[in-house]
């Protein structure tokens, strides 16, 4: 006879720790299953943790949670093969609590969330990998590792973006080229002072950039680079079909990336300790599938969340808000013992309601729009240009700026009309 | 910083070795056909190459993204993760 629990929730990522952490907290019997040796350790991220929703599930957080620094400056950066165009933004008010977004490693964040969750009475169970459901009568009674099963009156999908469970029960359309991009990081150990000095940072402030043009080799995508207490994060995310098309390796990019001469100056001296790889679900909100079905609930990655303006790119806050509201579902559902279909739609509801839908559907023609490979060629080409037409003084004449931007423009093969209509799309779907 | 391979970058990773349990299948007559041999270049690892026309995973260096399973244009190859507590183990992430 199998064990039955009342929850079991598969991944110990974000989204699966914050569940946990709601249900134990409420007094049910929840089951933590996650595949890799500890909590984080099969986890990979290349963007910011905006707080806000943690900060409800666990006021304060950053007080005992192992963040790395809060950010307060981030920097955008047009780059060409040799020359580079940033807007930099530093905002006191994210450097004091409850800050805004901090840079995590998730190898310890994860672990550290998880803890808490057991701390509140979830049972962890880590080193078991899932390998698929189990079913009665077409519903979902439970889940299977080997030939061992496991059952739950609700089972809850955190197993990420690769989500088999989430396949598996017909919820999630299996992933498309041209729905993912290919992220890939590299950790670069530095001196916490070096970092300071180097960013013209302070204390526990952070820096991070968004960089866009060369750094992908002009393919759809995108470089990032955090700091980290005594790390650098760096990376990569490209489109997948952009990445096939191009044929070139994508750490091979990565390296052209770390040789530029913006670039090199920032990880210069560092010494590189670890290396990953994560897909990104670039879908967006009008491909997503439904979240819930009988006795089963997807939250994070597994349903596809995540929100890119092409500026701020959020996965983690989502993830946890997800596996929230799942939990907030799941207690209504133990209240009037049906966990049907029906009655687990409240979570898809109070999603639709919630900033996590309401962001991705602001963000839904994002996608497409940053796909656009002007983006990535011309413009980058065209601000710095502009730039330099503007500082070079060489002792002939110079024209007005807006003479100066025209011939720019021609010369990077934008037209007028091409820059109204981008800057429009711009402005209004982003 | 000076140029790393790839096998430089995976050799600083921790992994948890699986021996001679592949979670990575390969169907040789599916993958002879296959014009785009995407593994090849695709792998944010390096996992695949090709030896006397035959595709090579070199499981032990994979990162568990996903690539290769979302990349692969005729279904030659099966991906599914380790073994639970085998493979990638991310200290840092």
């Amino acid at each position: 006879m199998a064990d039955k629990y009342q929850v079991i929730i598969v991944g110990a990522g974000l989204a699966g720790s914050a569940a946990a952490f709601k249900l134990a907290q409420a007094g049910l019997e929840v089951v933590l299953i996650e595949r890799g040796q500890y909590p984080g350790s099969k986890n990979l991220s290349g963007g910011i943790l905006y707080g806000g929703i943690l900060n409800e599930l666990i006021p304060a957080f950053w007080e005992e949670a192992p963040v790395e620094r809060s950010i307060t400056k981030n920097i955008v950066t047009f780059l060409t093969e040799q020359d580079s165009f940033s807007i930099e933004t530093h905002n006191n008010r994210f450097s004091a609590p409850p800050y805004n977004g901090f840079s995590v490693l998730r190898g310890k964040f994860d672990r550290w969330l998880a803890e808490k969750a057991e701390e509140e009475g979830a049972m962890l169970v880590p080193g078991i990998c899932i390998d698929g459901l189990v079913k009665e009568n077409g519903k979902v009674i439970g889940v299977k590792a080997d030939d061992e099963e496991m059952l739950a009156d609700v089972v809850i999908a955190a197993d990420g973006v690769n989500s088999f469970l989430a396949r598996e029960a017909g919820l999630y359309k299996d992933l498309h080229k041209q729905d993912v991009a290919v992220g890939i990081k590299e950790l670069i150990e530095l001196p916490a002072g070096t970092i300071e000095d180097r960013f013209n940072l302070t204390g526990k402030e952070g820096t991070a950039y968004g960089i866009i043009g060369y750094a992908t080799a002009g393919q759809a995508g995108g470089a990032f680079l955090y700091t980290n207490k005594e790390s650098i994060s760096v990376g990569l995310v490209i489109h997948l079909d952009d990445l096939l098309k191009g044929k070139r390796k994508a750490y091979d990019i990565l390296e052209d990336f770390l040789e530029h001469p913006r670039i090199a100056p920032l990880v210069r001296g560092g010494k590189a300790t670890e290396y990953g790889a994560h897909l990104v679900q670039e879908a967006g909100y009008d491909n997503l599938s439904r979240l819930y079905d009988h006795h089963l609930l997807v939250v994070g990655e597994a349903a596809g969340l995540l929100a890119n303006n092409g500026l701020v790119i959020r996965g983690m806050d989502l993830a946890i808000g997800s596996g929230m509201l799942a939990a907030e579902a799941v207690l209504q559902a133990f209240d009037r013992n049906d966990f049907s279909a029906d009655a687990l739609s409240s979570y898809q509801k109070a999603m639709e309601q919630s900033f996590i839908l309401k962001d991705m559907k602001t963000y839904s023609k994002a996608p497409g729009f940053m796909k656009g490979h002007r983006l990535y060629q011309q413009y980058p080409d065209m601000v710095t240009g502009l730039m330099e037409k503007i500082y070079a003084q060489d002792c002939s004449p110079k024209e007005n700026i807006y003479k100066i931007a025209l011939n720019q423009m021609k010369e990077s093969q934008i037209s007028l009309l091409n820059l109204a209509g981008d800057g429009r799309k711009g402005l209004f779907w982003l | 910083m000076n140029r790393s391979s790839i096998q430089e970058k995976v050799g600083i990773n921790k992994y948890e070795i699986d021996e001679g349990n592949s979670h990575i299948h390969i169907d040789q007559e599916k993958c002879a056909n296959c014009v785009e041999k995407s593994c090849l270049y695709i792998c944010p690892a390096g996992v695949y190459s090709e030896r006397n026309g035959d595709i090579i995973p070199e499981f032990a260096a994979c990162l568990e993204c996903g690539t290769c399973r979302v990349a692969c244009a005729n279904e030659g190859l099966t991906w599914f993760y380790p073994r639970g507590s085998f493979g990638i183990i991310y200290r840092q992430g």
